[in-house]
């Protein structure tokens, strides 16, 4: 590759493969989710049928992320005339009806699609309100072909870059585009590239951190699982815009599929010539190394996760010195995050002007945010930053399950908060979540409905942030510990009025003397639900009872009049908590029974409840 | 603090020392290899064993200490031998909204053997996980490669282990 026209050519000889002339190209979603859910024996039956039958016309592709989980595995069939037929809940009996009727017939088996409706994806709310910028790949190329990456644009913004731009046109096309760090802090990708630019060394590093820890977030490992070349990309013209030849790929271990993908990316591109010496015919020469990380969240951290790469314990340090001026090795490096880098490409290829017409003034383009928890469509959504709550809950994700009402929305992870109800029309940017009292975070989105307890929640947060924990810091070692003693005193029944104030002592000196963000951040979840459902937290304490009925101890055993009187449960309690006559109703003592539910499993009429 | 176990040992012949060595002569002129020597020394051994850090020590020119803190740190690593299978349920934050708590709870109820514990038989180790990342799908729990989705209703669980303990018995 030496010329944007040579890769213009390579582009076009790979379109004529990517939708064959007159045939079907069938993809099958083979991300994490779709793998779980048990694509890869559709995938292996899809391919072999194709291949026994001699559909030379057929090709059967893997893909990444569709992005609805809940109807994995999909299948999706895209004709000739450029139509598409989305199959949902794909299995092997239905993979085969689909070969010979739609493939080999040419009829598409309406009832296997979405509804029965022979509509497609897009046809749904789910996807409407969508904006694709990040993943506009992900369920369309094959992600462990780099061809079919070339085939959407791929590799034209690096040839562009260091072909017709100077890393100061790059840095400045950048900022132009006000693209901002979508790990969590949310700081300017492009000044970021300019602090590390004039600084003399003779190595700098561009690190992508892949790291994602924030339990309930997937979208890193989406866009590494569904096309991985867009980040190599992206580091390529990070490394041509501030000086730097080394890149390194720090990823969770966790992730198996990303990291093979990646490995597959990477011998790729430096087969054709994409990476690795004389870029394009250029002085540039970039090259790419993966590292695992080893199941530490605070690794996500800039400086633990350079502390990791080195070999080291992974916790963090004082900053300044900032790693844009001494990072890995004591060598300038940049950090950037998965997503964030996913945008490069596309900026440096369609101009700062084009990324800035979505989103907001000061947050501009789009966000991918991964939705669960107790919403009906959970998925991943990419949405125009600004774009309100509601929509994405109501519109996109359909609201919660079984009618129950909707309490809060948790955004942030670990470092986050919950946002209620009365903050459903607040248009979503990194400013507007922190006014409210959350924070974007990497784009974790868990709806939480009536049937959680705030407090538990709480506890849920704090037990992750004990656990993970580097141990450097007092204030996180040791005070997070003790808020979450708290917490489990209050979840176990035996919480005071005065551990309120307690939380939020300790709360306010952990976040103000923490060493880095996992400490000073810790609290959030605490603090955020105290301010909004207090009532909870003295439902607890005072009248010691769980609202939503989680906390176990909280809650007593009660016999209803379904109860015939057989003494059954009476005489099987091993503390003798349960009085009344025979053929009577029975009574539990609730000051005796020690709650071990006994009673409910011997029971044959189910006449006792949990309240 | 973990404890190195003594009497696991391993003898200096064994030839997983052989392919330990290769690979980490393979890495020769690469910066900062300690975390990948360990996971691979890991992927080999299964655990890693005061003996294989030693033989590490002396080849990469790191402290056993250093190597102990880093191996000590991270959860991944593990100094002690793991069950036969690795019975994995997602804690991550849709999961746990989803009922995790009460998947982990049966789990450890049909195994007998408490989080992060190891049964008697040495078939299963059962662990709570951070997010697996198929946070469409919960509750999830994974049994070595194999997914386990939408769990809310844990009666099921105790069935699936069992296919296990069979498997494991043969």
């Amino acid at each position: 590759m030496k010329s944007i026209q040579e890769i213009k050519e390579y582009q076009n000889k790979s379109m004529d493969q990517f939708y064959t002339k007159d045939g079907y190209r069938v993809v099958v979603g083979m991300a994490t989710c779709g793998l779980s859910a048990g694509a890869r024996p559709v995938y292996s039956l899809l391919k072999s049928e194709a291949e026994s039958r001699n559909l030379a016309n057929v090709t059967v592709k893997p893909t990444g992320c569709i992005g609805m989980c809940t109807y994995e595995p999909i299948v999706e069939v895209i004709s000739p005339d450029g139509k598409k037929v989305t199959y949902v809940h794909v299995d092997e009996e239905k993979a085969k009806r689909i070969v010979e009727e739609h493939l080999v017939a040419g009829q598409p088996v309406k009832e296997y699609t979405v509804g029965g409706e022979l509509k497609t994806l897009e046809d749904l709310d789910f996807y409407k309100k969508q904006k694709r910028v990040v993943l506009r790949n992900c369920g369309l190329i094959n992600p462990e072909d780099i061809s079919e990456y070339i085939a959407m644009d791929g590799y034209q913004a690096l040839a562009k870059a260091v072909l017709e731009m100077t890393p100061e046109q790059v840095i400045e096309e950048m900022k132009k585009s006000g693209l901002r760090g979508r790990g969590g802090a949310g700081f300017s990708t492009g000044l970021k590239w300019s602090f590390a630019a004039p600084n003399q060394a003779d190595q700098k590093y561009i690190i992508c951190n892949a790291d994602e820890g924030d339990p309930g977030a997937f979208m890193d490992r989406s866009v590494l699982e569904g096309d991985p070349h867009a980040v190599l990309e992206a580091m390529a013209i990070g490394g041509y815009a501030i000086g730097a030849t080394k890149g390194y790929v720090y990823v969770r271990a966790e992730y198996p599929v990303a990291v093979q993908r990646l490995k597959i990316a990477i011998a790729q591109a430096k087969e054709l010539g994409v990476l690795g010496k004389d870029i394009f015919g250029t002085d540039f020469s970039f090259d790419i190394e993966i590292r695992l990380g080893a199941g530490a969240f605070v690794c996500g951290e800039e400086t633990s996760l350079i502390a990791s790469i080195e070999g080291k314990r992974g916790m963090s340090r004082n900053k300044p010195p900032f790693p844009a001026n001494r990072g890995l090795w004591g060598k300038p490096t940049c950090i950037n995050n998965v997503e964030t880098l996913a945008n490069v490409a596309q900026i440096i290829l369609r101009g700062s002007d084009w990324f800035r017409s979505f989103g907001t003034e000061k947050s501009t383009g789009t966000k991918v945010f991964a939705l669960g928890g107790k919403i009906n469509n959970t998925g991943l959504v990419e949405v125009p930053m600004g774009i309100t709550l509601r929509e994405v809950v109501y519109e996109i994700g359909g609201g919660c399950p079984k009618g129950k009402a909707l309490k809060a929305v948790q955004t942030g992870g670990p470092s986050g908060g919950c946002i209620t109800t009365e903050n459903l029309d607040t248009p979503i940017d990194f400013d507007n979540l922190v006014a409210i009292g959350s924070m974007m975070g990497s784009g974790g989105m868990i709806v939480i409905d009536e049937d959680n307890c705030m407090v538990d929640i709480a506890r849920f947060f704090l037990d992750f942030t004990v656990d993970e924990s580097c141990g450097k810091c007092t204030p996180c070692r040791e005070g997070t510990k003790r808020m979450l003693e708290i917490l489990n005193k209050i979840t176990a029944g035996k919480g005071e009025p005065s551990d309120l104030l307690d939380l939020q002592d300790l709360a306010e000196n952990i976040r103000l003397t923490s060493l880095c963000a996992l400490g000073q951040t810790a609290p959030n979840p605490v603090l955020s639900t105290m301010a909004h459902f207090m009532d909870e937290y003295e439902a607890h304490v005072i009248d010691h009872k769980c609202p939503a009925g989680v906390c176990k101890a909280l809650l007593g055993y009660y016999i209803t009049d379904a109860c015939t009187g057989c003494t059954l449960c009476s005489r099987k309690c091993p503390v003798g908590a349960i009085v009344g006559n025979v053929k009577e109703q029975h009574r539990i003592n609730p000051d005796v029974c020690i709650k071990c539910g006994v009673c409910m499993e011997t029971c044959k009429f189910n006449a006792i409840v949990i309240q | 603090m973990q404890q190195v176990s003594g009497d696991l040992s391993i003898p200096l012949d064994d030839p997983r020392f052989e392919k330990l060595e290769s690979y980490i002569d393979s890495l020769s002129g690469i910066d900062g290899i300690t975390m990948p020597v360990l996971q691979e020394a890991q992927n080999i051994f299964g655990y890693l064993p005061l003996e294989v850090q030693k033989f590490i020590s002396e080849k990469i020119k790191v402290p056993v200490a250093e190597l102990y803190g880093v191996s000590t740190f991270y959860s991944q690593f593990n100094l002690t031998p793991k069950g036969k299978h690795k019975v994995s349920v997602c804690l991550g934050t849709a999961c746990y909204v989803k009922g995790a708590q009460a998947v982990l709870d049966k789990c450890a109820e049909a195994l007998e053997v408490e989080a992060g514990g190891t049964t008697s038989d040495g078939l299963f180790t059962l662990e709570a996980t951070r997010c697996l990342g198929c946070c469409g799908l919960a509750p999830v729990m994974m049994i070595d490669d194999d997914v386990y989705a939408q769990l809310e209703d844990v009666s099921g669980i105790p069935a699936i282990i069992e296919k296990y303990k069979k498997q494991g018995a043969q």
